[in-house]
C-alpha cells in the first residue's frame, strides 16, 4: 500500500533533490542523571495518568455495569467502540472531567463519553451518558462536556451521534444545571443551531430520555430507538399520574413502538443496541457528507526520535529549561521544522512543519516574551492566517517580560499585537500546554479564553495567573508593607506562614487535574501520545471551511 | 479441398473440434494449440463463458445446458464440424467418445472420429462379447457363468468350475442388494439361497449368475495405443485402486508393488487385447488385480481416459498428440522399446462434492479458487478459473492435480505439497479428503485396493478437531488486517490518503483499546478479548489463555497471505475472508472461521434469509408443496429439489406463514438462493 500512495494528486512531495531538508533535535544524552531523573518522574506522571483513566474506564464500576449489562444493555464504550469503524482512532475528550469535584460523588468522566471517531468512513461527534454513572444524570459537569462537545461539532462541522441513555438533569443541583445560558437548555439550541448549519444531529435512545432529554431525539435529523429499551417522554409514569392520575407504564407511554409506529418521535426502530448502532452507522452513511481539505497533504513520516524521549528532555520541574526544537523534533513529520525569524525574538521559535501530512504553523516558547517576540509571534498569524495554515501553539511560558525598560519599550503594545493576532486568527488552532502556562503569556499564546479548537495539557503542566511562589511572594510584600506602614515588624516566620497555603493553592488550582476536572482543556494526554493528538485533532478541524480572517487594529 | 475432407490416407487435420467441455476440451486444445492445428470449440448455453471456449480458435453455440440438448446433440456437432470446416473431431472422454453412432456419423459425413473404429467400440462395449473375444485372445478373463439354468445343482457345477471363491449375483442387482460370497463349496447352498431371498425381495426376481471373487482387488489398467497399420503397443499400467462411489479419486503410474515382470505381462496381455479388436488410437484395458498379482481383464475403455496424464508423465509423451497424429494415419511415434518408464506420477481429483456426506455431489460458484504454481512436473489440468461456477449440468469435478519427481515417494511428497496449496472457497470439495488420504500410512506403503476408503475410514475421516487458539489468532488478525485494508480503500476513493483515524489502530487516548470479537468454530462460539498494542502488535486472549500477534498481508499475483507471527512463531496462510467466513489454508491445515452474523442481521422483519429455508446447492426445484398463506411447521417439506441427479427435501427452519414463494416448479434455483419468505409466528410476540 505504501507506494500506491506515491504520486497521487494531493501528496505531492514536491522535494526534489536540492530541496531536501535538514532535521532538528539532537539525541539526548541518555546516561546523565538529569535526563534520567526527568524520564523517571514524567513516566511516574504518565503511569498515574493512565491507572486513572484505567479507573475512570470502569464509569459507575462492578454492580452498576453488571446491572446495566443484565438488562442486555452494551456498556457506553462498548457501543462506542461497535458504532466507529473497525480499528478507528477514538479521540476522547477530558476523561477527568469531574474528577474530585464534588466531593464523595464520583462522577467518572462526568457521567458523559465525548469524543471523535470515524463512523462510516466520517469524522463524527460521539456523546454518550454512562448511565452506570449516577444512572446517567446530568451534573453541572455533565452539562459542560456536553456543551464542549457540541461546541467542537460546531468549530469543526463534524456530525453529532449522541447514544442516549440517561435520567436527565440531576434534580438535586438543578440550580446549577437548568436556568442559566450553557446548562441544560442550550444542548438543544445547539441541537436546532448545528442541525440549520448543516451539522447533522443524530440520536441513538438506547435508555431513557425523560423531560428535557425528549428533546435530544426530538430535535435530531434523524433518530434510532432500541425496543423495550429506549423510552422517550416529557413526563414519565410519575408524573403522569401525579398530574393526571393516569397509570401508564414507560413502554405505552414513550417507547419504541409508540414512538416509531404512532407518534413519529423516532425514525428507526432497532432490535437492541447492536442493531441500533448498525443503524446509526447506516444514517451516517447515508449523509452524502464529504470533507473537503483545503489545504496541501504530504506524505506523512514518522519524527526521526522516539517521542519517549519527551519524558527526558522536559521532566517534572519547570523551572528546568529545556529547547521547545527538541519537543518539536519529536511531534513533527521527519523531525523537518522550517524555521521563521530564527534569529529574532529568539524566545518564542516559530516555523512550518507537517503533521501526520497536515501543514501546520508551531509557536512555541523558548523563554519569557519579549517586545520582539511577541511581534514576530503576530508576523508568523499573519502568514498562517494568509496561507490558511494551521496553528500549533507548544505553551511553556511564565510571560511576558517586566520592568521598566520593557514597559517603557512597548511590551504591552507589543504584547497585544500577538493577543490581537492570536484572538483574530480564524484557522485551526490548537494549543498544548506543555509546561507552564501563566499570567498574559496563556493569552498570548492561545490559552481556553482564545477559542482554540482544541486544547490539550501534559501531566506536568501547571495554569495560574502567576506562579504560586511569586503570588506569594506578591501578597507577603503587600503585608510587609502594610505592616510597616502600621510600624509593626513582618518576621519570617510569619512571613513563611502566610505564603504557605497561598503556595499550596496556587500548586493545588494549578494541577492540570484541577483543570481538566472543570474542562478548562480537553484532556491530558500522554506527552508521547502528541503527534497523534494534534494529528487527530487537525484531521477533525479541517472538516470546516477556514474562514478568511480579518484582523483588528494592531497598536503600532 | 475435397481431398482433405476424405478419410483416405494422406489425411491431413489442421483444424479439430472438440466435442466435449471442461478440463479435457482445454487439455486437447493446448497440445492442438503446440502442434499448429486450429481448434474449434463447441458450447452450451451453460458454458458461455468457461475457459474452453476462450482458449479454441472459434467457438459455437450448440444449444441449452441440459447435455442431451447441447454436448450430445450429434446432429449439431457435425453441423459444426461442417460449418468450420474441421476435418477431425476429439470428443474427449464422456458425452460422445464411446458412441457408435457418432463414430459411424462421423465417417459417413467425412469426418475423422478420433478414437478406434465403430466396431472396435461396439464390441468392447457389450460385455459378454468383450470376455469372449479377450478369452480368445489368450487374456485372463474373470470366469462367470450367466447361463439359464437356475437349479441348484448346476450353479453349483459351476462355481466349481470357476474356482473359489465365487461371487453370487442377482442379474437384475445393484448396490450390493442380492450379492454373496461363497468362499468354500460347504457354504455355496447358503449363500445362494440367502442371495435369492434378498434379490427376490428386493428386485421380485432371483436369477443369479455367478463370478470369479477377487477379495480385496486392485484396479489396474494398462495404456494401450493402435495404429492403422496393425501396430499396438503399451505404456505400462496405472493403479486406481481408491475409489469412491465406484469412481476413481486418486491415480498413479505406474502401480506401487508391481514387479518387472508382471508389468510385462500385463502390458503384453493389453497389447493383445487390442490387437484382438484391431484397435487405433488411445485406448485403456482395466484389470483387477488380487493379492498375488494375478490379473483378469474386466472392461477396455476405447477413449482417452481421465487419467492420461499420470501415464504421459512417467513414459514423457503427448497421448494428444498422439492421437491426433495417429487419427491422420501416421504411425504410432515410437516403438515398444522405445517407450520408457521413468520416475512415479500421481494423479489427485478435485471435486466438487461433501466427502463428509457419503461424497455427495456438489455445484456452485468457485468464490476463491488458486492453486500451486505449475511447473514441468506439477500439472494442473482445469476448465475452470475462479469465478466460475461448478455446474449442475455436468461432472463435478474441478481439475486434475498431476505431480511426477523420481521415485514414489518423492511424488508422494509433492502431492500433498501441491495439494495444501490448491484451495477453494464457495462450494464443498475434496482436498482435505484427498490430503487424509494421501497422508494415510497405508497408502504411503502403496497397500491400495478398491476397498481402501472403507477400510480405512475412521482415519480418513477423523472427527472434527476444536480449532487451536493459535489459528483462531491468525484468523483474527487476518480479519482485523483486512479491515485496515477496506479502510484504506475507502480512503483512496475519498481522496483523504492519509487520516491518523484509521492508520493508527484503534488508538483510545490514554487506555489500550480492548475489542471483544466472537468467531465461530463450527457451532461454537469463541469470545476473544483483543488488545490493540501502540506498536501494531495485538494481545489476543481467549479465555485464560494470551497470545502475542502481530503481522501482516501481502499478495502474490491474486491471492492474498497472511504472514502471522503468534508468540514469535511465523507461519504464512492463504487468506480468504468471503460471505462472513475467515479461511485460512497453510501447509500444516486450513481453517474456517465464521464471523457471526447479528441477530438483526438475520432477522425476519427486515431480510428474506431465514438461514434454513435457502436452496443447498444450485438446482431445479421440482415439486413445490406449499402455497402463499400456508401455516407450516418447523421441518414441514416445502419444496423438492433436484441437484446433481439427487432429490433434495426442503423443510422449513421454523414455524410460520408463507408470504412468498420465490421459485416455481421447474425454475432453476441458485445456491443459496432464499426459496420462500416466512413469517414467524412469534415475530411480533417474541
Amino acid at each position: 500500500w505504501g507506494p500506491l500512495r506515491a504520486g497521487i494528486a494531493g501528496s505531492l512531495r514536491r522535494l526534489y533533490h536540492g530541496d531536501k531538508v535538514g532535521s532538528i533535535g539532537s539525541r539526548p544524552d541518555c546516561s546523565s542523571p538529569v535526563y534520567q531523573e526527568s524520564y523517571e518522574n514524567m513516566k511516574a506522571l504518565v503511569t498515574d495518568l493512565k491507572e486513572k483513566a484505567e479507573t475512570i474506564r470502569m464509569g459507575g464500576g462492578g454492580k452498576a455495569r453488571t446491572l446495566h449489562e443484565s438488562r442486555g444493555k452494551l456498556l457506553p464504550r462498548e457501543r462506542i467502540d461497535r458504532l466507529l469503524d473497525p480499528g478507528s482512532a477514538f479521540l476522547e475528550f477530558s476523561q477527568l472531567a469531574g474528577y474530585q469535584l464534588y466531593g464523595n460523588e464520583d462522577v467518572p468522566a462526568g457521567g458523559i463519553i465525548t469524543g471523535i471517531g470515524r463512523i462510516s468512513g466520517i469524522e463524527c461527534i460521539i456523546v454518550a451518558n454512562d448511565a452506570t454513572v449516577k444512572g446517567g444524570t446530568y451534573f453541572p459537569i455533565t452539562v459542560k462536556k456536553h456543551l464542549r462537545a457540541q461546541e467542537i461539532a460546531m468549530q469543526n462541522h463534524l456530525p453529532c451521534v449522541y447514544l442516549v441513555d440517561s435520567g436527565g438533569a440531576n434534580l438535586p443541583r438543578q440550580a446549577d444545571v437548568f436556568p442559566d445560558r450553557d446548562h441544560f437548555g442550550r444542548i438543544f439550541y445547539n441541537q436546532a443551531r448545528m442541525s440549520s448549519k448543516g451539522i447533522s444531529q443524530i440520536a441513538v435512545v438506547m435508555g431513557s430520555c425523560t423531560a428535557g432529554g425528549a428533546y435530544v431525539p426530538a430535535l435530531a435529523d434523524e433518530s434510532i430507538i432500541v425496543k423495550k429499551q429506549g423510552t422517550i417522554f416529557l413526563g414519565g409514569p410519575p408524573l403522569v399520574k401525579a398530574a393526571t392520575g393516569e397509570e401508564v407504564s414507560a413502554e405505552e407511554l414513550g417507547g419504541a413502538d409508540l414512538h416509531c409506529r404512532k407518534s413519529g418521535v423516532t425514525d428507526h426502530y432497532a432490535l437492541d443496541d447492536h442493531h441500533a448502532l448498525h443503524l446509526a452507522r447506516k444514517v451516517v452513511r447515508d449523509l452524502n457528507y464529504k470533507k473537503k481539505l483545503d489545504v496541501t497533504i504530504e506524505k506523512p513520516e514518522e519524527p526521526l526520535f522516539p517521542a519517549d524521549e519527551l519524558y527526558g528532555i522536559v521532566g517534572t520541574n519547570l523551572k528546568k529549561n529545556f529547547d521547545v526544537r527538541e519537543v518539536i523534533a519529536r511531534i513533527v513529520d521527519g523531525s523537518k521544522f522550517d524555521e521563521f525569524k530564527a534569529l529574532y525574538g529568539d524566545t518564542l521559535v516559530t516555523g512550518f512543519s507537517r503533521i501526520f501530512g497536515y501543514p501546520v504553523g508551531i509557536i512555541g516558547n523558548n523563554g519569557v516574551l519579549f517586545s520582539e517576540s511577541a511581534k514576530k509571534a503576530a508576523h508568523f498569524i499573519q502568514l498562517c492566517c494568509q496561507r490558511n495554515i494551521p496553528l500549533l501553539f507548544l505553551q511553556n511560558i511564565t510571560g511576558f517580560m517586566v520592568g521598566r525598560e520593557y514597559e517603557a519599550g512597548g511590551i504591552a503594545k507589543d504584547g497585544a499585537k500577538m493577543v490581537t493576532a492570536v484572538a483574530c486568527a480564524n484557522v485551526p488552532k490548537i494549543t498544548v500546554v506543555i509546561g507552564g502556562s501563566y499570567g498574559a503569556g496563556n493569552y498570548g499564546m492561545c490559552g481556553k479564553a482564545y477559542s482554540p479548537r482544541f486544547l490539550y495539557m501534559w501531566p506536568n503542566a501547571r495554569i495560574s495567573v502567576m506562579g504560586g511562589e511569586q503570588a506569594a511572594t506578591v501578597l507577603a510584600t503587600i503585608a510587609k508593607d502594610r505592616k510597616a506602614r502600621e510600624g509593626k515588624t513582618f518576621s519570617e516566620m510569619e512571613e513563611a506562614a502566610l505564603k504557605e497555603p497561598i503556595i499550596k493553592r496556587f500548586e493545588e488550582e494549578g494541577n492540570p487535574y484541577y483543570a481538566s476536572a472543570r474542562l478548562w482543556d480537553d484532556g491530558i494526554i500522554d506527552p508521547a501520545d502528541t503527534r497523534l493528538v494534534v494529528a487527530l485533532s487537525l484531521s477533525a478541524a479541517l472538516n470546516a471551511p477556514t474562514e478568511k480572517t480579518q484582523f483588528g487594529v494592531f497598536r503600532m | 479441398t475435397i481431398l482433405r475432407y476424405s478419410s483416405q490416407a494422406g489425411k491431413c487435420i489442421d483444424k479439430v473440434l472438440i466435442a466435449n467441455r471442461g478440463e479435457i476440451a482445454c487439455r486437447v486444445m493446448r497440445t492442438a494449440k503446440k502442434m499448429g492445428v486450429q481448434s474449434v470449440a463447441v458450447y452450451s448455453e451453460a458454458d458461455r463463458n468457461s475457459m474452453h471456449v476462450s482458449l479454441a480458435d472459434e467457438a459455437y453455440l450448440i444449444g441449452p445446458a441440459a447435455s442431451q440438448q447441447s454436448y450430445l446433440a450429434m446432429d449439431k456437432i457435425l453441423q459444426v464440424a461442417r460449418r468450420s470446416g474441421a476435418q477431425a473431431i476429439h470428443p474427449g472422454y464422456g458425452f460422445l467418445s464411446e458412441n457408435t453412432e457418432f463414430a459411424e456419423l462421423c465417417k459417413k459425413d467425412g469426418i475423422i472420429f478420433i478414437g478406434p473404429p465403430s466396431s472396435a467400440i461396439r464390441d468392447m462395449g457389450i460385455k459378454s462379447t468383450s470376455k469372449a473375444i479377450m478369452s480368445a485372445a489368450g487374456v485372463p478373463i474373470i470366469e462367470g457363468y450367466h447361463g439359464d439354468d437356475q437349479s441348484d445343482q448346476h450353479l453349483k457345477e459351476q462355481a466349481q468350475r470357476i474356482g473359489y471363491p465365487v461371487m453370487i449375483k442377482a442379474v437384475r442387482g445393484g448396490g450390493g442388494k442380492g450379492m454373496r460370497i461363497a468362499r468354500s463349496e460347504e457354504e455355496f447352498f447358503e449363500q445362494l439361497e440367502s442371495a435369492r431371498r434378498e434379490a427376490k425381495k428386493s428386485f421380485n426376481d432371483d436369477v443369479m449368475l455367478i463370478e470369479k471373487f477377487v477379495d480385496n482387488p486392485r484396479h489396474v489398467e494398462v495404456q494401450v495405443f493402435g495404429d492403422q497399420h496393425g501396430n499396438a503397443v503399451y505404456l505400462f499400467e496405472r493403479d486406481c485402486s481408491v475409489q469412491r462411489r465406484h469412481q476413481k479419486i486418486i491415480e498413479e503410474a505406474p502401480g506401487p508393488g508391481i514387479s518387472p515382470e508382471v508389468r510385462k505381462k500385463l502390458g503384453e496381455a493389453a497389447v493383445r487385447a487390442a490387437k484382438a479388436v484391431h484397435y487405433v488410437g488411445a485406448g485403456t484395458v482395466e484389470f483387477i488385480m488380487d493379492p498375488q498379482q494375478n490379473f483378469y481383464f474386466m472392461e477396455m475403455n476405447t477413449r482417452l481416459q481421465v487419467e492420461h496424464p499420470v501415464t504421459e508423465m512417467i513414459t514423457g509423451t503427448d497421448l494428444v498428440e498422439w492421437q491426433l497424429r495417429v487419427a491422420a494415419g501416421e504411425k504410432i511415434p515410437l516403438n515398444q522399446d522405445e517407450i520408457n518408464l521413468q520416475g512415479h506420477a500421481f494423479e489427485a481429483r478435485i471435486y466438487a462434492e461433501d466427502p463428509d456426506n457419503n461424497f455427495m455431489p456438489g455445484a456452485g460458484p468457485l468464490l476463491h479458487l488458486s492453486t500451486p504454481p505449475a511447473d514441468p512436473f506439477t500439472r494442473i489440468e482445469t476448465g475452470v478459473k475462479q469465478g466460475d461456477e461448478v455446474s449442475v449440468h455436468y461432472d463435478p469435478m474441478i481439475a486434475k492435480l498431476v505431480v511426477w519427481a523420481e521415485d514414489r515417494q518423492a511424488a508422494l511428497r509433492k502431492l500433498k505439497y501441491s495439494l495444501h496449496q490448491y484451495n477453494i472457497v464457495g462450494l464443498s470439495t475434496n482436498i482435505d479428503f484427498l490430503l487424509s488420504l494421501s497422508d494415510h500410512p497405508a497408502f504411503e506403503a502403496g497397500d491400495v485396493h478398491t476397498n481402501f476408503i472403507p477400510q480405512h475410514h475412521n482415519e480418513l475421516f477423523p472427527p472434527k478437531q476444536e480449532t487451536s487458539g493459535e489459528m483462531l489468532c491468525q484468523a483474527a488478525l487476518g480479519l482485523i488486517l483486512k479491515e485496515k485494508v477496506l479502510s484504506n480503500e475507502f480512503n483512496l476513493q475519498s481522496g483523504e490518503l492519509y487520516t491518523p483515524f484509521t492508520s493508527n489502530s484503534g488508538r483510545r487516548m490514554n487506555l489500550l483499546y480492548t475489542r471483544n470479537l466472537t468467531l465461530l468454530d463450527c457451532e461454537k462460539k469463541v469470545e476473544m478479548r483483543i488488545n490493540y498494542n501502540h506498536d501494531e502488535s495485538f494481545e489476543m486472549h481467549i479465555q485464560d489463555k494470551v497470545w502475542k500477534v502481530s503481522g501482516e498481508l501481502f499478495n502474490e499475483g491474486d491471492v492474498t497471505y497472511l504472514k502471522c507471527s503468534v508468540d514469535g512463531t511465523v507461519c504464512k496462510s492463504k487468506l480468504v475472508i468471503l460471505d462472513g467466513t475467515i479461511h485460512l489454508f497453510s501447509m500444516e491445515r486450513s481453517a474456517q472461521l465464521g464471523i457471526p452474523t447479528p441477530k438483526f442481521l438475520s432477522g425476519v422483519s427486515t431480510t428474506v434469509s431465514q438461514g434454513g429455508a435457502v436452496a443447498p446447492m444450485t438446482g431445479t426445484i421440482e415439486k413445490v408443496f406449499v402455497k402463499v398463506g400456508d401455516k407450516v411447521k418447523a421441518g414441514d417439506p416445502l419444496m423438492v429439489m433436484i441437484a446433481m441427479k439427487m432429490e433434495h427435501t426442503i423443510r422449513a427452519p421454523k414455524s410460520g406463514t408463507i408470504k412468498k414463494i420465490y421459485f416455481l416448479e421447474g425454475t432453476q434455483a441458485n445456491r443459496h438462493a432464499p426459496l420462500v419468505e416466512l413469517e414467524e409466528e412469534e415475530a411480533e410476540s417474541e
